[in-house]
């Protein structure tokens, strides 16, 4: 076994553990920051492949902002250290049977994807080819700029829920 | 490329390691003696009424919503920064226009009043 | 054997310390693990140490400020003061109120110094020295950043305290606000350089960018004061509203370990501008003798640590509302007109010119929107005194 399959196994392990801890725990800052953990392992996975980007994006924007948005959204509510009701709903079954399905077909069909693989050896500057496809005509230029109007309708979308309205006042 | 971290992961292991031996040291050496009244919550010697965790104005949470998608929008132009001196001139507009949208959004959020603190 | 150049001291000796370790018959990668766990140690033991340094330096000048002595008492100039302060911090009692989240509540300082810490990881000290050059240095910098403004958010909460909650708060509305323009700033440097890490982008600094992109350090210089929570933007702990924000329920080391982030990171702030905009390790005879850098850097550091410090001791703390607007209503809209002139001017200008001209061209480019938005204030100012005065030509009607 290689080092960084051994770090692959503890970081990923850590990742599973803190996720399952994400919805167990019964207060709800700490599953917060469970949250942040696991997404801190994920980050690290990232970094054993070699995507020192999607490493740094990943802490940037899921840690940055919105575990940070998630942990403040809690902050906000009432009584979180209350929390004392049951942690299963009467469905749970169906719940369970979906995840099942759901995690069944997604790795048949991680198993079956012909995945294309590195070429070996330094593949150069991931960043810059990564920058020049997104802004590349034959490639990706059309979702990168439907990406900023999507975010656009994201802002005016929460900007409308989370806005008191004047009438209210 | 990995190996790059592994330095980034021995120094946050040092500075976690290196912030918390004073910590530890001073649980030693500090002495201990609690009473009721010095475990208080600090309100400048007032009585703590009610709950701590009340509720807080919701403009706080505008704020980082807002904040939210103009991160996801930056860290799209990191990359078309990073190759920026190799792009032609076209594909620099593309990015321009991907800013211009940026700053609609922005301006749709000033307008509607959302960045007023109130 | 590696040869020892006394021009290149620092790196000569790592270099020797891996030598004798592989001479010894250890594993070349068991080495180098060796080397950079040395290596660390000493790049920790540097960060934890020099607050002390510029704790008392702060002290003594903003003394001077005030018309005051400063610490004069324990050692030279009053130079032990920090020590002597933490013999204090450590030997006072700890206490954790009642009703707090012990382990988040312990945890926070930590990973607040562990953070800062982090980013030393990627700050090169000489075109030689530098702890690890990954080619996203920049947003490396801002994301462990990010990872801060958590740690305050759980001390403030895990106080069970009205006054650290609300500072907990602050910090939100704050440090994440001021994020943005900080880096819409730092992708100008990135678009002039071509690159994110740290040392290409001093590499290409032979006109530092402070000369091509004023603006974006300027915009820098302030929202990162704001992300470290200094005067005048020291809401988060304003001490005449809401007592000391998030630290308020801590007390001996802890309070301390709070306190050793806070001016950790503002020195680190110096330091990424520095490196940044102001050419890092540039300097003159730094290609025979890159030690020399380690100085220019340090120099460059202070300078802009003072440039901080002059502005946190004139300035008075600015309201909440005024904090918003000048963000969102000022520091962000510039920052994208000044990323978007900077793209299409740099573009347009010919590539055989040279670097001096580029940097002059930009430099006026810049100008113009200076000017520019000079003129917008002018306009909006204007128009308010008439409304003003036309509201209290209303009053004296009636």
């Amino acid at each position: 076994m290689t080092a960084s399959q051994i770090f692959f196994l503890l970081f990923a392990s850590a990742t599973l553990v803190a996720a399952y801890l994400v919805v167990t725990v019964r207060n709800l800052i700490h599953a917060a920051l469970w949250l942040v953990a696991s997404l801190l392992g994920i980050a690290s996975i990232f970094v054993l492949l070699d995507a020192s980007f999607m490493a740094t994006v990943e802490i940037v924007l899921y840690i940055g902002a919105i575990a940070i948005l998630i942990v403040f959204a809690v902050m906000l509510t009432r009584r979180v250290m209350e929390d004392v009701g049951p942690q299963r709903t009467n469905t749970w079954w169906f719940g369970a049977i979906l995840a099942i399905l759901f995690f069944a077909s997604a790795s048949t069909l991680i198993w079956l994807t012909q995945w294309p693989t590195l070429p070996e050896g330094d593949v150069g500057n991931t960043v810059l080819i990564l920058g020049k496809s997104l802004v590349d005509p034959s490639k990706y230029v059309v979702p990168f700029e439907i990406a900023s109007v999507l975010l656009i309708v994201a802002l005016i979308g929460s900007i409308a829920v989370a806005l008191p309205s004047k009438q209210s006042e | 490329m990995a190996h790059e971290w592994i330095f980034i992961g021995i120094i946050l292991l040092f500075g976690t390691i290196f912030a918390a031996v004073p910590l530890v040291v001073n649980t030693i050496v500090a002495p201990k003696k609690p009473n009721v009244l010095k475990n208080e919550t600090y309100e400048c010697g007032m009585e703590t009424v009610g709950d701590t965790w009340i509720q807080f104005k919701v403009q706080y949470y505008i704020f980082s919503l807002v904040f939210v998608i103009f991160d996801v929008e930056i860290v799209f132009l990191f990359p078309w920064a990073v190759a920026y001196k190799q792009l032609p001139f076209f594909a620099v507009v593309e990015g321009v226009i991907f800013i211009v949208i940026l700053a609609g959004g922005l301006l749709y959020a000033w307008r509607k009043g959302a960045l007023d603190w109130v | 054997m590696p040869e020892v150049r006394l021009g290149d001291l620092l790196v000569s000796l790592y270099d020797l310390f891996g030598w004798g370790l592989s001479e010894i018959g250890l594993n070349p990668s068991v080495v180098s693990i060796l080397q950079k766990l040395v290596a660390a140690f000493i790049l920790t033991n540097f960060c934890l140490l020099t607050p002390l340094l510029t704790i008392w330096l702060e002290r003594k000048v903003s003394a001077r400020f005030q018309d005051r002595l400063g610490p004069n008492r324990v050692g030279p100039f009053g130079l032990f003061q920090g020590f002597a302060d933490i013999v204090k911090l450590i030997t006072k009692e700890d206490i954790t109120p009642a009703g707090a989240d012990k382990t988040v509540f312990n945890i926070g300082p930590v990973i607040a110094v562990a953070s800062v810490v982090g980013i030393w990881a990627v700050i090169p000290f000489a075109s030689t020295m530098v702890g690890t050059d990954i080619n996203v240095g920049i947003l490396y910098s801002v994301a462990v950043g990010a990872i801060g403004t958590l740690a305050i958010m759980m001390g403030g909460w895990a106080s069970n305290n009205k006054y650290a909650l609300l500072g907990s708060f602050r910090t939100v509305a704050q440090l994440v606000s001021y994020e943005v323009p900080m880096i819409i700033a730092l992708l100008i440097p990135t678009l002039l350089a071509g690159s994110m890490s740290m040392n290409t982008i001093v590499q290409e600094q032979q006109v530092w960018f402070v000369v091509a992109a004023p603006i974006a350090a300027l915009l820098f210089l302030i929202s990162s004061i704001a992300e470290v929570g200094r005067a005048p933007f020291d809401l988060l702990e304003a001490e005449s509203e809401i007592v000391a924000g998030f630290h308020v329920e801590y007390t001996g080391m802890k309070f301390g370990v709070w306190m050793l982030a806070e001016f950790l990171h503002a020195f680190t702030i110096c330091a990424l501008t520095a490196v940044v905009f102001l050419g890092g390790w540039r300097g003159p005879w730094v290609d025979q003798y890159p030690l020399l850098g380690v100085v220019y850097f340090l120099t460059k550091t202070y300078f802009v640590s003072m440039i901080m410090l002059w502005i946190r001791v004139t300035v008075p703390r600015v309201r909440i509302d005024q904090m918003n607007d000048l963000n969102w209503k000022f520091l962000v809209p510039l920052s994208l007109v000044a990323l978007v002139v900077t793209a299409l001017v740099d573009k347009s200008i010919p590539v055989d010119f040279s670097i001096g001209s580029r940097s002059l061209i930009l430099f006026l480019a810049n100008m113009v929107i200076v000017v520019a938005t000079l003129l917008v204030l002018r306009g909006i100012s204007r128009k308010e005194q008439a409304a003003q005065s036309e509201l209290q030509a209303e009053v004296n009607s009636i």
